[in-house]
């Protein structure tokens, strides 16, 4: 039996096929208290360690340190600042975008973690930059993380 | 003794099992992990390592489904394994826990198993429709009722079973699962129930079946030493046992599961055991069919090939019969989320032996029991013997 | 569970509650495409559908024509050391009659699937395919000789699909 090399798959007799399945994520409990708070009232809440105090940003049911339970939400505003950033200029599929968009994680200050999201109203980014987020309009919000269309450079 | 140290279960916990739960997998890793530690009087910073037990990702639908519930399992910054055998999971995660704990590593192992099948619209199903050969099956059309059914053909053939005799199997598990507050599909049925419910892919009907299920479950795996400070009640794993078959499903006589025999016969040589019905107080084969609890307590070496239908029928494996058979209620009652279920059927053993499982414990002071999970293409067995 | 504990946590939710928007959800489809190699065997398997033949390979050590065929021998770990056809026709080891279909949706009319030990394999060798033109599905029974209908050599593009089905024959 040959064992050739074949780096192309399409060039050996192969199937073709898919797989195929819708998937539907429930936000689960924190989840959903934190994005009702995004689309209803235009919030960005973090949640509080009682053990550590650590504020957790997005929110989640526990502390994975202390593994306590987290019941004190706090509002952490709508600054924060450019922890890192990239700029991309290809899309998902590998196609040419037309204009770069500059992704960023986004810290909140005193608090862990971040939210990952486009910034916008501007060509030119910096490490640390302060930032805010920009919301949609209510009537366009349906409590998903492009409920924020972008952060905008902050004075 | 097998291995440097010995090992006991010192915690165990489950979540609710329902068709859909509002918590992400992470949190239901966290749900159950915790219960664990409570019932174990321990905390997270006295677990030294953590084994997560989850099915495929392709229900919850994360990739890499092991990393994304390891904050939830307690394992920031911990050691970390996650191990995946199909159905086999939930007794297989325990075993793998067993190694981390018996080499002498760690003193202590926090196991968790986590499935959300309810991610996976329009069903759960369909996910498993992957399991199947690209090339030679899924063009037929491959559904994974259709395995089971082809199994329970040939089981009932080759020993002339009745689906009646089958259906006992329904009827006494979703009845035990009354007595189980975590039961998903508990119910009060009849025998004539299951022969007129729906038929899905004959000889299976809907009342054979269990559910697709969100859940999780877990139990801390200690050392001899840790257990003397942690517990007067320790449960020790005497036996672990695993084996599988090949794919080549198509070339097997499927109505005996040659691989759980050889997973079961590891685990009892292990426990010393050599005439497991007389020996064994307590059973939880996995269930997720009728007619798998009698194929598997085969399997088991519980009775001889063809036998478990007639000592299903005389009762034998009722509570209070002298082989009782998955009192939790099984995944028949309780619901399937994949790897929680298999799971949750150590716990119960855990619980038995305790003599804490409240409503539904066995009587005449359990001391030995065994668990099994099967899964995979029709090939994986893992069996885990508890001694108190 | 444990008569010591409680309360159980988990809050359940109905699959009606996604559509009614009582639960929150993120919505994903994944567009991954495939592109599955067959292999040195299957891809020999496949040119033989195309022809109208059924191949096997063969291990000198056990001695067994094994179908669908492999490079190796998964018992004797050793490459296989041969082909050799097989008869399109053989008996029925097992079967299950289908009212789902592959995402658990109702059929109307059942979908039949059967293991079929092929002649000329050795013993317990199978492959899966569907039955058709069996008349009452309740008829069917393991042991029944059945034989392959094939596509016209036109149609056939070498996939087991080339056979269309296997009918039960009269001996």
């Amino acid at each position: 039996m040959s064992l050739e090399k074949i780096t192309n798959p399409f060039n050996a007799r192969h199937w073709i096929g898919h797989m195929e399945a819708d998937y539907r994520y429930t936000l689960g409990i924190a989840g959903e208290r934190f994005f009702k708070e995004i689309k209803e009232n235009a919030r960005i809440m973090g949640a509080k360690c009682p053990v550590c105090n650590a504020i957790f940003v997005p929110p989640r049911l526990y502390c994975e340190k202390c593994f306590a339970k987290l019941e004190e939400w706090v509002d952490v505003g709508k600054r924060g600042y450019i922890y890192t950033y990239t700029i991309a200029t290809i899309d998902i599929d590998g196609k040419k975008l037309e204009k770069p968009q500059i992704y960023a994680l986004i810290k909140f200050e005193g608090a862990h973690g971040g939210l990952i999201h486009k910034i916008g109203e501007t060509d030119k980014v910096q490490m640390g930059m302060k930032v805010e987020a920009v919301f949609k309009p209510p009537n366009e919000r349906k409590a998903s993380i492009n409920d924020i269309a972008y952060f905008k450079p902050a004075e | 003794m097998f291995g440097k140290k010995r090992v006991a279960i010192v915690g165990a916990g489950v979540t609710l099992f329902r068709r859909n739960l509002k918590e992400t997998g992470k949190e239901l890793a966290y749900h159950a992990a915790k219960m664990a530690l409570e019932q174990a009087g321990m905390e997270l910073r006295d677990i030294q390592s953590v084994v997560m037990g989850t099915a495929p990702d392709a229900f919850d639908g994360v990739h890499m489904k092991g990393e994304y519930l390891a904050d939830g399992a307690g394992a920031y910054h911990k050691p970390y394994t996650r191990v995946f055998v199909g159905g086999g999971t939930g007794v297989f995660a325990p075993l793998a826990g067993w190694w981390h704990v018996a080499s002498g590593q760690f003193d202590t192992c926090l196991v968790v198993c986590e499935e959300k099948m309810s991610s996976c619209h329009p069903h759960p199903q369909y996910a498993f429709t992957t399991i199947f050969d690209p090339i030679l099956e899924r063009p037929i059309g491959m559904n994974l009722i259709w395995i089971f059914a082809l199994e329970m053909n040939r089981y009932m053939h080759k020993h002339n079973i009745k689906k009646e005799d089958i259906a006992l199997v329904s009827v006494k598990n979703k009845r035990n699962a009354l007595d189980n507050p975590i039961a998903q599909l508990a119910a009060n049925i009849t025998v004539e129930d299951v022969l007129n419910s729906e038929i899905m892919a004959w000889p299976v009907q809907r009342l054979d079946v269990s559910p697709t299920s969100d859940g999780a479950a877990a139990t801390v795996l200690v050392s001899e030493d840790v257990a003397k400070e942690v517990t007067d009640n320790p449960v020790w794993i005497d036996g672990v046992g695993w084996c599988i078959d090949s794919t080549h499903w198509t070339d097997r006589d499927l109505y005996y599961p040659d691989y759980v025999e050889y997973a079961a016969r590891m685990a009892y040589k292990m426990a010393g055991i050599k005439n497991p019905p007389k020996e064994i107080d307590v059973a939880e084969p996995y269930d997720p069919f009728d007619y798998k609890e009698l194929h598997h307590m085969e399997g088991l070496l519980l009775c001889k090939k063809g036998e478990a239908p007639k000592l299903t029928r005389e009762g034998v494996t009722q509570r209070d019969g002298d082989l009782p058979t998955c009192p939790s209620g099984g995944l028949l009652g309780c619901g399937n989320p994949i790897a929680a279920a298999g799971m949750m059927k150590v716990c119960e053993i855990f619980w038995q032996l305790r003599g804490e499982a409240g409503k539904r414990q066995v009587p005449g002071d359990p001391r030995t029991g065994v668990a099994q999970a099967w899964g995979d293409l029709m090939q994986y067995g893992s069996v885990i013997v508890l001694r108190r | 569970m444990s008569a010591k504990i409680k309360h159980f946590p988990g809050e359940e939710i109905e699959t009606k509650d996604f559509r009614e928007g009582k639960v929150l959800f993120e919505a994903f489809r994944p567009k991954a495409r495939y592109a599955w190699s067959a292999g040195i065997a299957i891809s020999r398997f496949l040119e033989e559908l195309k022809n109208g033949r059924i191949i096997a390979s063969t291990c000198n050590k056990c001695k067994r024509i094994m179908v669908p065929p492999r490079i190796y021998c998964e018992k004797c770990f050793k490459p296989t050391d041969g082909w050799t056809f097989v008869r399109d026709t053989g008996v029925i080891n097992t079967f299950s009659v289908s009212f789902i279909a592959a995402d658990a949706s109702r059929l109307k009319e059942p979908i039949v699937v059967a293991i079929i030990n092929l002649d000329g394999a050795s013993e317990g060798m199978g492959i899966v395919h569907r039955i058709e033109e069996y008349g009452d599905w309740r008829g069917i029974k393991i042991g029944m000789r059945v034989k392959a209908v094939w596509k016209p050599p036109e149609e056939r593009v070498g996939a087991i699909t080339d056979i269309k089905y296997f009918k039960p024959i009269k001996e």
